[in-house]
C-alpha cells in the first residue's frame, strides 16, 4: 500500500474533526479560509510530483477562484485604489497562472509563440503592481515590470542573485513547465535547467516574456497570498 | 422504460435479446429474472492476482506455489505499486479478458472452455498471456518521466486467428497482436535440430521441412506504435466502428488515427485556449459511437458532454449536441464543480444513450434530450457531507468508471472500501456489493453490502467513517453477453458471475 492510500485510508477521520466538522453546506468565513489555504497548499504541492495532474489542477484553481469571488463579494478583502463596480471580479481575481506559479504545474503557461511576440513589445501593465519585495512571490514574478522585456530579465537576475543557488534551480525548473507546448519548448525555452552558469545563460538566451505582464492580482491579493504561502 | 430490441450489427450479441438475467445459454434464469438486481444472485468465479516481479518472489516464498495458470492464487502481501491494475476490459467475445497494471504490464486471461468433465469450472478465466506493453521513459526536452502506466485498453473486433488490442500509457499508444503458436517446422535443410548451422557441403538430400504440433505458445507483438501525438496525457481511446480509425483524447485535444499510419493524425477537437491561463476546462474522457463512425463524445470536467459529427467540419470545436444539467441551487457547494467533473463517458450499445459517471452519482442520457439526464442514479450519495474531507485527502479525484451490461439493462461502477454498486434501469432496484479476499471461496455467493448513514447502526452495516477510501473500486468490466464482471480491485481481479441454478 502506498503511503498515500494509507493516508487516504486514515486521514478521513482526522480531517472531518479539524476542519469539516459539520456539513459543509454552510461555508462561514473561517472554513472558506481554510479551504482555500488547502486548496493553495494543494497547488504548491504540484510541482513536486514528476508530472501533475492537468485536471486536478484546473479544479483547485476553479475552486479557488469561486473562493476568491466569494469573499470578494463579501467584502472580506480588502482593495486598494478606485474601484469600478461590475468589473471588479475578474480583474482583481488572481489569474490561474498566478496561482499555479508556485507550483508551475497547473495551466500556467511556458510562453507560445504568440506570447512571445506580444512580450517584446511593450507591455502596459496598468493593473499589475510592482512586486512585493521579498517573500515566494519575488521568485516567481521575476518578470513584474513597468517596462519591457530586457528589464525583466534583469530582475529575474536580480532575484536569483538574493536567494541563492537553490532559487535558481527551483525558477529554471519553473521554465521548463510540464505543459509547455511543444512549439514552445523548440523556440528555446529549456525545462528543468540545470543550476550554475550554463543555466543561467540559457536562461538569458531565451526570449521568456516577463510572466508578471499578464498577471491582473493587485496588490491586496498578492499581499493576502504571501501570507498564506509564507505561513505553509 | 421498456427496451426495444437491440439493432442488428456487427457484434455477435446483438441478435439475441437479453434480459437482464440471463443464464449463458439464452434461456432467462427464472430466479435472477425475478430478483433482478437482488441478494444472492452473484457468485465468486475467481480472484487473479497479477503476476508480480520475480524478485518478490524471492521473499520468503514458496516459488511451487504460484502457479500463474491456477485460478486460485495465493494471497501475496508483497504487492508492489506496480501491480496496481489500471484498467480492464473484455474482448468483443467475451473471451478474453485484458488487464493493464502500472507497471505498463498487459495481462490477457481466457476463459476456461467448457468441458463435460468439468462443468463447474467453466466461466474461469486464466492467464493466457504477459507482455510489457510500455516501458517507463524520460522526456529529455522536459526533464520529465513518462509514466509506464496503462491508462487504456481497447480490443479490435477480431478479425483473423490472432487477436488486436490498443493500449496507452499518458504518451504513446500501441497496437498490439497476440496469436497463437502451435505447430513449429521441422526439418530444414540448412540447420540442424539444435539449429546449428550445417555444413552444406555434408548436404546429400533435400528435404521439405513439416510442420509438427508443439506446445501452445502465445506471443504478443507490437505491431504499431502512435506516438509523439500528445502534449498532454492521453485519458481514453476509442476505436471507431469502421474498424480503420480511431481516436486518442488527452487533456485538451482529440486526435483521430488510421490504424495503419503512425507517423500522422488528424486533430479533431482542441480546447486549448491560446491564452492557458483561461483555461477553466479540460476533456475527461471521449468515446466514440458504437455505430456510426462518423459521431463521437467527449466529457468534460465542468460535467458536460459534447456529441461531435466529423462529416460538419475537419475540426469537431463546434458540437453538435451539448448535454448538461442545470445546477440544483440547493446543493450548491465549492465542491460543486469538482463532483460534477465527469471522470468517464459510454455508449449505450444500441447507441441511443450515453452513460456518464461525476462523483456522486451515474447518469443516463438520452441522445435526443440535451437539457438533463433521463435517469440519475446515486452511487454513495453519503459522501456530499463529507466532501471536504475527501477533498483534503484527495479522494474527490478520484477518477471512477462506468459499464453497461450486454443489454443495456444494468450499469455498474465501482465505489470505496472495495465496494462497487449495479443499478437495474428496469426494475430500479440497487445493490451493493463488496470484492474482497473474505470473500474469496469459489463460488461463495456474494452479500449486499449496506452503508449506515447514520443513526442506529444495524448489524451487518458498516458506517460512513468506517470505510476505507485506500480500497477504491475505480475500473470494472462486463461480459459482452453474459453476466459476468469482472472488477479491480488494487492488484486484484474479481471475476463474479451471476449464479445459474
Amino acid at each position: 500500500m502506498t503511503r498515500k492510500s494509507i493516508c487516504q485510508g486514515t486521514m478521513l477521520t482526522r480531517g472531518l474533526k479539524r476542519k469539516c466538522s459539520e456539513d459543509e453546506a454552510p461555508a462561514g468565513p473561517l472554513q472558506r479560509q481554510s479551504l482555500l489555504d488547502m486548496s493553495l497548499a494543494k497547488l504548491q504541492l504540484c510541482h513536486m510530483l514528476a508530472e501533475p495532474n492537468l485536471c486536478r489542477s484546473v479544479l483547485i484553481a476553479n475552486t479557488v477562484r469561486q473562493i476568491q469571488e466569494e469573499m470578494t463579494q463579501d467584502g472580506s478583502w480588502s482593495l486598494p485604489g478606485p474601484q469600478t463596480a461590475g468589473r471588479l471580479p475578474r480583474d482583481h481575481l488572481v489569474s490561474t497562472e498566478v496561482l499555479c506559479r508556485s507550483a508551475w504545474a497547473g495551466p500556467a503557461p511556458a510562453p507560445d509563440p504568440a506570447d512571445l511576440a506580444s512580450a517584446l513589445q511593450a507591455v502596459p501593465a496598468t493593473q499589475v503592481p510592482r512586486a512585493v519585495p521579498g517573500g515566494p512571490w519575488d521568485r516567481a514574478v521575476p518578470g513584474e515590470s513597468q517596462g519591457g522585456f530586457p528589464r525583466s530579465l534583469d530582475q529575474v537576475f536580480g532575484t536569483l542573485e538574493s536567494h541563492g543557488p537553490g532559487a535558481v534551480e527551483e525558477l529554471l525548473s519553473d521554465v521548463g513547465g510540464s505543459y509547455c507546448d511543444l512549439d514552445a519548448v523548440l523556440t528555446g525555452v529549456v525545462g528543468g535547467a540545470k543550476s550554475g552558469p550554463e543555466g543561467l545563460e540559457t536562461f538569458a538566451s531565451v526570449a521568456a516574456p516577463p510572466r508578471g505582464t499578464s498577471c491582473k492580482a493587485d496588490l491586496g491579493e498578492l499581499d493576502h497570498v504571501v501570507e498564506i504561502l509564507v505561513e505553509t | 422504460m421498456v427496451l426495444q430490441p437491440a439493432e442488428r450489427h456487427r457484434g455477435d450479441w446483438s441478435h439475441r435479446r437479453l434480459g437482464p438475467w440471463c443464464s449463458p445459454t439464452g434461456s432467462p434464469a427464472p430466479l435472477s429474472c425475478e430478483t433482478g438486481c437482488g441478494e444472492g444472485t452473484w457468485i465468486l468465479v475467481c480472484r487473479l492476482l497479477v503476476p508480480t516481479q520475480v524478485s518478490l518472489l524471492s521473499m520468503e516464498e514458496d516459488i511451487d506455489t504460484r502457479k500463474i495458470n491456477n485460478s486460485f492464487l495465493r494471497d501475496h502481501s508483497y504487492a508492489t505499486e506496480a501491480d496496481i491494475i489500471s484498467t480492464v476490459e473484455f474482448n468483443h467475445t467475451g473471451e478474453l479478458l485484458a488487464t493493464g497494471d502500472k507497471g505498463g504490464r498487459v495481462v490477457i486471461f481466457q476463459r476456461e472452455q467448457e468441458s463435460k468433465n468439468q462443468v463447474h469450472r467453466r466461466g474461469e478465466y486464466n492467464v493466457y498471456s504477459t507482455f510489457q506493453s510500455h516501458e517507463p521513459e524520460f522526456d529529455y526536452l522536459k526533464s520529465l518521466e513518462i509514466e509506464e502506466k496503462i491508462n487504456k485498453i481497447r480490443w479490435l473486433p477480431q478479425q483473423n486467428a490472432a487477436y488486436f488490442l490498443l493500449s496507452t500509457n499518458d504518451k504513446t499508444v500501441k497496437l498490439w497482436k497476440v496469436s497463437e503458436r502451435d505447430k513449429r517446422p521441422e526439418g530444414y535443410n540448412l540447420k540442424d535440430e539444435e539449429g546449428r548451422l550445417r555444413d552444406p557441403a555434408t548436404i546429400t538430400t533435400l528435404r521439405v521441412p513439416v510442420l509438427r504440433p508443439m506446445d501452445l505458445m502465445v506471443e504478443a507483438t507490437p505491431r504499431r506504435v502512435f506516438a509523439n501525438a500528445h502534449t498532454y496525457h492521453i485519458n481514453s481511446i476509442s476505436v471507431n466502428s469502421d474498424y480503420e480509425t480511431y481516436m486518442s483524447a488527452d487533456d485538451l485535444r482529440i486526435n483521430l488515427w488510421n490504424f495503419e499510419i503512425t507517423n500522422q493524425s488528424f486533430n479533431i477537437v482542441d480546447i486549448k485556449p491560446a491564452n492557458m491561463e483561461e483555461l477553466t476546462e479540460v476533456i475527461t474522457a471521449a468515446e466514440f459511437h458504437p455505430h456510426h463512425c462518423n459521431t463521437f463524445v467527449y466529457s468534460s470536467s465542468k460535467g458536460t458532454i459534447r456529441l461531435c459529427d466529423m462529416r460538419a467540419s475537419a475540426l469537431c470545436d463546434r458540437h453538435t449536441k451539448f448535454f448538461e444539467e442545470p445546477e440544483d441551487p440547493s446543493n450548491r457547494s465549492f465542491f460543486s464543480e469538482i463532483i460534477s467533473s465527469i471522470s468517464d463517458v459510454k455508449f449505450s450499445h444500441s447507441g441511443r444513450c450515453i452513460m456518464t459517471r461525476d462523483y456522486l452519482t451515474v447518469k443516463v442520457w438520452d441522445l435526443n434530450m440535451e437539457n438533463r439526464p433521463v435517469e440519475t442514479y446515486q452511487v454513495h450519495d453519503y459522501l456530499r457531507s463529507k466532501l471536504c474531507s475527501l477533498y483534503e485527502n484527495d479522494c474527490i479525484f478520484d477518477k471512477f468508471e462506468c459499464v453497461w451490461n450486454g443489454s443495456d439493462s444494468v450499469i455498474m461502477t465501482g465505489s470505496y472500501n472495495n465496494f462497487f454498486r449495479m443499478f437495474d434501469r428496469n426494475t430500479k432496484r440497487d445493490v451493493t456489493l463488496e470484492a474482497s479476499r473474505e470473500n474469496s471461496k469459489p463460488r461463495a455467493i456474494l452479500k449486499p453490502r449496506k452503508v449506515c448513514v447514520g443513526g442506529k447502526r444495524r448489524k451487518d452495516e458498516i458506517s460512513v467513517d468506517s470505510l476505507d477510501f485506500s480500497k477504491k473500486i475505480l475500473h470494472t468490466a462486463w461480459h459482452p453477453s453474459e453476466n459476468i464482471i469482472a472488477v479491480a480491485a488494487t492488484n486484484n481481479l474479481y471475476i463474479f458471475q451471476d449464479k445459474v441454478n
